[in-house]
């Protein structure tokens, strides 16, 4: 299996600006991080807010810069503070957000949303831009006619499509997904997170995949990373994690996680009507 | 919830453009205020590009037997000059509706000259930010400490009087405030994730800045230009009426208001038309920026 | 015994595309000391219900019902004075942002105090007492102290309990929780959680917790009502509901949710919708 991407010893700092009253501070977002993902594999990065998990997503998606340690994508370094990130390598790496509503452009129709990226890094002509954006939205699940329509007409999900198209028209090798269902209903949720898994299969794909739902994390990983205040507490598969979480970090995360286990509402049940018999 | 319920019906793009037309009316119409003075100012424009075939006479023709003639309703009245003459005899309805094109042409160009100043200005300082910011924002701070019409004067005081100048001076006084509308807009969608969308899916500065922010921004710019139509057109009246603005025999408003100030006791309607002139039309296109604002703004925070 | 009790529950909104029915016939029915969770997907209207309860909905909207008691008391009937002396003291409810339900120009200690001099009518000194007794309550540690911060200056998780200590200052009998734990991250969502039980069980009072996440209503509910655009599509005890649902809509929502997935997918939902659909559909014909 082919290494996509790696990181070896990632680092983000960032310097609050100090006032009349404060000193500046130096704030250390990400603490070395090292991971690798293959083709066909997603590896997720899990954490509460303030975790990292989000800086570290837009490192990898050359999104901003590492202060410290190396990425590498296909075997090569990539340091966008040096040079920005060449067409070849946008090509590589894409991006799917997690707000729906916010990551289209409410001006922007569908069709330039998704042929953007292709004029933007290619040199394919007109025609065959809009040709191959039509069949991206079939793909995607959505009928070629939306071409001409403009954001604000489609549901969460059905934007959710559009955004993970307009990642797709590269044909990148590495998707990086940053909380992309938790702005969904359950059930759309559902629906994207299949799309997500057939689209994996059928170009190989490898994903970076930020949650903060271990039920989404379960289900879709195959390797997980646990972050927190911008360590790497823990990492593995995701049979072992699941199995047998070792930080205790992850054995809380666990704990507090709600489920819907039936011997488990049984006893909640039973417990609260021994209470009230009691009262 | 059905995500795939899509309606698979093919809107063409007049079908798409003619129904966001519709929802913006829907939203403009509801403001009363805002329909009347869209009337108007359409009123306005018409008698504006039409000025030759509505005026009764010329505008600059003076009828040495007719001076400071009455309006018509009015005892000594006389049928062929409806509105009355001035002091040197000219027609005041001809005058007036030739004057609609000078404010007109003013308001446009004042606010075209400040718009795209201001918008350039703006995109680069809210888009840079930094020192950069730092710097174009205590240069405009320093243009809006001035009163506007003193800094205008000044300016015409320095470049000449004239018409030309006088424009070039309003516009510059009113750059500014667009500047700081586009920089605030600008910095509050640059922190959007569409932004970063764009930028991830490859997109350079100069793209980013003119063809993913800038149309984002233009709703509230679209309603200070309207209202700085008007402030134009009163202000290029102002200066017209101290003798910086057109020249006579020009027949603008203000420079119409300016000749008559010696007549005011003796023939009251050659200061009063022009003023009433100036007042209908500044009322009907504030009223009409008012309606913009309304259908315009809930639009952005629904999308 | 039921506190509220509410028959054929209607809201309608006028829109600019005409009106807009967002709860269409529902009954609610909430008993002492009962824990009944509301749940659906966004445009379910599970909040507008309460909304309309609460007296909370913007003009546009018209309710109508058959019936609304609380404790007895006809509140169709009650005089908008007396609808006040209700709401906001028997009935409290708390919402899914919390520093957005706060007041950012002013401490939280005022907020409170201020909710226990016109609610409980308590004099400045003994609502000062009353604020450190509640924020001991809702484990805000060093009450004293936190009773001069502001609400930028507090977490979404700390912010949330004051609002929790202000719904439970005038010890109502009734809370309504409209996606408490939402903005929140899980281990804080359990800890609210955890404490909103702790209270319903110390106090006695009835909790009406509106809800997207199944995971949630496992965790808190007694009894669960599930909504569908406007319609009640089930209403069951929690493990009825779990074990042996009554309607498709809630098989579809069960079997969506990830950790119930068996092998490589998750069912496609959309048949269930027909479905549902066709419940309503149903119900209409016969109603």
């Amino acid at each position: 299996m082919s290494v996509v991407v790696e990181g070896r010893a990632l680092t983000r700092d960032y310097l609050v600006p100090g006032s009349l009253t404060r000193k500046a501070k130096l704030i250390q977002a990400v603490k070395g991080i090292s991971f690798s993902v293959e083709a066909g594999k997603t590896l997720a990065i899990v954490g509460e807010s303030g975790s990292g998990k989000s800086t570290l997503a837009r490192i990898v998606a050359l999104i901003d810069p590492a202060s410290g340690g190396e990425l590498l994508i296909d075997g090569k370094p990539v340091d966008i503070l040096q040079h920005r990130p060449t067409r070849e390598m946008r090509s590589k790496v894409q991006m799917v957000f997690q707000n729906p509503y916010g990551s289209l452009n409410p001006r922007q129709k569908i069709g330039d949303v998704l042929t953007e990226p292709l004029a933007l890094n290619t040199n394919t002509p007109a025609r065959e831009r809009r040709e191959r954006a039509e069949a991206m939205l079939v793909k995607v699940g959505l009928p070629a006619e939306v071409y001409n329509r403009y954001p604000h007409m489609f549901s969460g999900g059905q934007r959710q499509r559009i955004a993970i198209a307009r990642a797709l028209m590269l044909n990148p090798d590495l998707l990086v997904l940053d909380e992309p269902v938790s702005a969904l209903d359950l059930s759309v949720q559902a629906q994207v997170l299949n799309l997500l898994a057939d689209l994996q299969d059928e170009f190989n794909l490898a994903y970076v995949f930020i949650s903060h739902d271990l039920s989404v994390v379960r289900y879709i990983a195959d390797d997980v990373l646990v972050m927190h205040k911008g360590e790497a507490v823990e990492q593995g598969s995701r049979e072992a994690l699941f199995s047998d979480p070792q930080h205790p970090y992850t054995r809380s995360l666990f704990a507090a996680t709600p489920v819907t286990d039936i011997e488990a509402i049984r006893a909640r049940v039973e417990k609260r009507a021994a209470m009230r018999a009691a009262v | 919830m059905t995500d795939t319920s899509v309606t698979a019906v093919k809107l063409s793009d007049a079908a798409i453009r003619r129904r966001m037309l519709k929802e913006f009316w829907f939203y403009f119409s509801r403001n009363k205020g805002a329909v009347l003075g869209l009337i108007v100012f359409i009123l306005l424009v018409l008698t504006a590009i039409f000025a030759p075939l509505l005026a009764p006479h010329d505008p600059t023709q003076q009828y040495r037997d007719a001076l400071l003639v009455p309006p018509v309703w009015q005892e000594g009245g006389r049928a062929g000059f409806i509105l009355g003459t001035d002091a040197v005899g000219r027609d005041m309805l001809s005058r007036l509706i030739f004057g609609a094109r000078y404010s007109l042409f003013i308001g446009i160009v004042v606010v075209s000259v400040a718009l795209s100043g201001g918008i350039i200005i703006g995109l680069i300082a809210g888009f840079y930010g930094r020192w950069i910011d730092t710097v174009i924002m205590r240069v405009m701070d320093v243009i809006l400490a001035f009163p506007s019409l003193l800094l205008a004067l000044v300016l015409v005081a320095v470049l000449g009087p004239g018409l030309t100048n006088a424009m070039i001076a309003i516009a510059i006084v009113y750059q500014p405030h667009f500047a700081r509308l586009t920089r605030a807009a600008v910095m509050a969608e640059k922190q959007r994730e569409y932004v970063t969308a764009a930028r991830v899916a490859g997109a350079g500065n100069i793209r980013l800045m003119l063809k993913t922010i800038l149309p984002n921004c233009l709703a509230p710019l679209i309603v200070q230009a309207t209202l700085s139509f008007s402030s134009a057109v009163l202000d290029a009246a102002a200066l017209g009426f101290l003798g910086m603005g057109a020249q006579p025999p020009a027949p603008e408003w203000g420079t119409m208001l300016a000749e008559a100030r010696e007549f005011i006791m003796r023939a009251p309607w050659v200061v009063t038309f022009p003023g009433l002139a100036i007042l209908i039309s500044v009322l009907a296109i504030n009223l009409m920026g008012d309606g913009l604002r309304d259908a315009l703004d809930p639009k952005l925070k629904r999308s | 015994m039921s506190l509220l009790n509410i028959r054929n529950l209607t809201v309608r909104f006028a829109t600019s595309t005409g009106a807009f029915t967002a709860v269409d016939g529902i009954d609610v029915r909430v008993d002492k000391g009962e824990v009944l969770a509301v749940v659906g997907e966004s445009g379910s209207g599970k909040s507008v219900a309460m909304l309309a309860v609460m007296g909370l909905l913007p003009d546009t909207a018209t309710v109508t019902a058959d019936e609304m008691t609380f404790d007895g008391q006809n509140m169709l009937a009650m005089s908008p004075r007396q609808r006040r002396r209700i709401i906001g003291r028997e009935i409290t409810m708390i919402f899914q942002e919390p520093i957005a339900s706060l007041n950012p120009s002013f401490t939280v200690g005022y907020q409170i105090e201020e909710v226990l001099r016109f609610n409980a009518g308590l004099g400045r000194k003994a609502a000062r007492a009353r604020a450190i007794e509640l924020f001991d309550a809702v484990g805000i540690p060093e009450p004293e102290q936190r009773l001069k911060s502001y609400p930028h200056q507090m977490s979404g998780g700390q912010s949330q309990r004051v609002m929790i200590a202000m719904a439970i200052a005038t010890n109502p009998r009734l809370l309504i929780a409209d996606e408490p734990t939402t903005a929140l991250d899980v281990t804080i969502q359990k800890q609210i959680l955890d404490l909103l039980m702790k209270l319903q069980e110390d106090s006695g009072m009835a909790l009406i917790l509106i809800t997207h996440d199944m995971g949630v209503v496992a965790e808190t509910a007694d009894r669960v009502m599930v909504q569908y655009k406007g319609h009640k599509m089930e209403e069951s005890d929690v493990l009825t509901l779990f074990e042996n649902p009554q309607s498709p809509y809630t098989r579809a929502l069960l079997s969506a949710l990830p950790e119930n997935a068996t092998g490589d997918r998750l069912p496609t939902v959309s048949d269930f919708f027909k479905a549902a659909d066709a419940q309503i559909a149903a119900e209409g014909g016969a109603a």
